[in-house]
């Protein structure tokens, strides 16, 4: 299968001598939803910068769709979108022009953007603030403009710099939602999250840099099968007064009516069912105890 | 996906936003100029000029008037550029351009085009400013004029863009401006020739590079100068070159706009 990405031992040291990139390696598959995790200062950003020209390497290859950044750069930058983590835009024009210069920007002519940007702005909730100055618009709304002048010369690899930063719940999972869409569609897509949930949500591969190295680089599936306890929330009919005793399942009682297990991934969770029923304890509905990609992340990249 | 690029359309693009952005807040970048000049005909060319009688065979207020649209041309190509160049980096928006296919020559003259633009669109003003002042003048050369006004134009606005890559604060823009550029430009000749002055001050006024700007100008529209204009056209040319090799130079290497 064709590579979207290929990153080989890239470095980057900044000047001051902070060592941001020690000769980090990944690779993602065309058509892949890939999440970069890791936590504040591991790299992350720097690595999307060198990838979007933003930042200069200091040793190392980086291809996209095969294309060398160093050699057709201007190939290799027409195949990619870049959402940054911040507001890079002026905040004094109009999102219509702010969409269509960008396009301009990429060559293509401004008869040839517009009915592209209607389609991009009206997906993404914004036609009817086409005419509004950028600065005026709420949080969401830039973020959605951020992602529309990514997307406004149709790249076969989108980056997103934690695109759902600061967004609230609904929006966010209206952006899921367009981000599978245009996955979908045949469109790479490479996410930084400091949402784990939005991760395990959206992500079939994960690669999790610290310290300027990668930690792992797996699939999903596999990372989140290599959990060895999960932890239920169990909310029960009737209220307890203690957990009961049940050997191989750890019980704790949160609450008079909330019961919270720890179940080994070899053991099944219909014999605590069973076990629990023999008791007289009736659970009325069960959810996961906590992020399961989080628990992984925090064992992975703890000190 | 769109597989070719074009260099033009990327150019066309830049250029015309750095023309809108000037034009939308054109109470600060166009009209300035003009009431500034108005006010210097009013109290140097009607008001004293009478009193200092000609220069160099000319009246006062007509003598003025090229420096005077010079002063402007080199003040407005090199703020735009400067400002505008620094607004991007500060705002962050330097990520559309960097992240995008343009090279960067294309960045550099989209710049340019847009300090270049702003230059010769308020020396017009001026000169319009001054006919109001002055119906009867006329421009000896008009082709000398032109091509002095637009190398100027693209020599200041190289300058700032030189000045806007290095800033890291407002501060830092306005700088050079204040402290080096107006007093030279003050200082070569837009008020006076250099005849007048003492052995001394017109030896070390022709180590300022506004004079010779200026005085080409003023061959071109009064057809009279201080300095050789070959020599004086020789330099801009050779300013304007090693201002470009300098200013990609840093683009190339990312100083000030990549980490």
């Amino acid at each position: 299968m064709a590579f979207a990405l290929e990153i080989t031992d890239l470095k980057k040291t900044y000047p001051g001598g902070v060592e941001a990139l020690k000769g980090i390696s990944f690779s993602v598959n065309e058509g892949d939803f890939y999440a970069l995790l890791g936590p504040n200062g591991a790299g992350k950003s720097s690595t999307i910068g060198i990838i979007g020209s933003l930042v200069t390497k200091s040793s190392g290859k980086v291809k996209i769709f095969d294309t060398d950044i160093d050699g057709n750069v201007e190939q290799a930058k027409m195949m990619l979108g870049v959402v940054s983590q911040e507001i890079n835009f002026s905040q004094f024009e109009k999102v219509m022009d702010i969409v269509v210069t960008q396009a301009g920007f990429y060559g293509i002519p401004k008869s040839e953007a517009l009915p592209k940007v209607e389609s991009i702005l009206k997906r993404l909730g914004l036609w009817d603030k086409k005419d509004v100055q950028a600065r005026t618009l709420s949080g969401g709304y830039k973020r959605r403009l951020m992602i529309a002048k990514a997307l406004v010369h149709e790249p076969k690899l989108l980056i997103l710099d934690e695109p759902t930063a600061g967004v609230d719940i609904e929006l966010r999972r209206e952006m899921w939602s367009f981000l599978k869409e245009i996955n979908e569609n045949g469109t790479t897509i490479i996410l930084t999250t400091h949402y784990l949930e939005e991760a395990e949500q959206l992500c079939r591969n994960i690669g999790i840099i610290d310290d300027g190295k990668i930690v792992t680089n797996t699939g999903m599936k596999d990372l989140l099968g290599s959990l060895n306890v999960q932890g239920f929330v169990f909310d029960l009919e009737s209220p307890l007064s203690e957990a009961p005793s049940i050997e191989g399942f750890p019980l704790k009682l949160e609450d008079p009516l909330t019961l919270i297990a720890a179940v080994n991934k070899d053991r099944s969770i219909n014999s605590l069912f069973e076990l629990l029923s023999d008791r007289g304890i009736k659970v009325k509905s069960m959810r996961n105890e906590a992020n399961r990609l989080e628990e992984l992340f925090i064992e992975m990249v703890k000190k | 996906m769109n597989k070719n690029f074009s260099v033009s359309i990327a150019l066309w693009t830049l250029t015309v936003k750095e023309i809108r952005r000037f034009l939308r807040i054109w109470i600060q970048t166009l009209v300035p100029p003009a009431v500034t000049m108005s006010l210097y005909f009013v109290i140097f060319g009607s008001l004293i000029g009478p009193r200092i009688g000609s220069m160099d065979g000319f009246d006062y207020i007509q003598f003025m008037i090229p420096g005077l649209i010079m002063l402007s041309v080199i003040t407005n190509s090199y703020n735009n550029v400067v400002s505008s160049f620094y607004s991007v980096k500060f705002q962050k928006s330097i990520e559309e351009l960097l992240i995008s296919p343009m090279p960067n020559w294309v960045i550099l003259l989209g710049f340019v085009l847009g300090g270049v633009s702003r230059g010769v669109l308020i020396g017009f003003i001026v000169f319009c400013v001054s006919l109001i002042f002055y119906p009867e003048f006329t421009v000896v050369n008009p082709a000398l004029t032109i091509l002095v006004l637009l190398l100027t134009s693209i020599l200041f606005s190289l300058m700032g863009f030189i000045n806007a890559v290095f800033a890291d604060s407002f501060d830092d823009i306005s700088i050079i401006p204040t402290f080096i550029l107006t007093p030279l430009i003050y200082l070569g000749g837009v008020f006076y020739s250099i005849n007048i002055l003492p052995d001394m001050w017109r030896t070390i006024s022709m180590a300022n590079p506004m004079l010779y700007v200026v005085n080409t100008f003023r061959e071109g529209m009064l057809g009279v100068s201080d300095v050789s204009i070959p020599f004086a056209l020789g330099m801009i040319f050779a300013f304007i070159g090693i201002l470009t090799g300098s200013c990609l130079y840093l683009l190339n290497k990312g100083t000030g706009i990549r980490q």
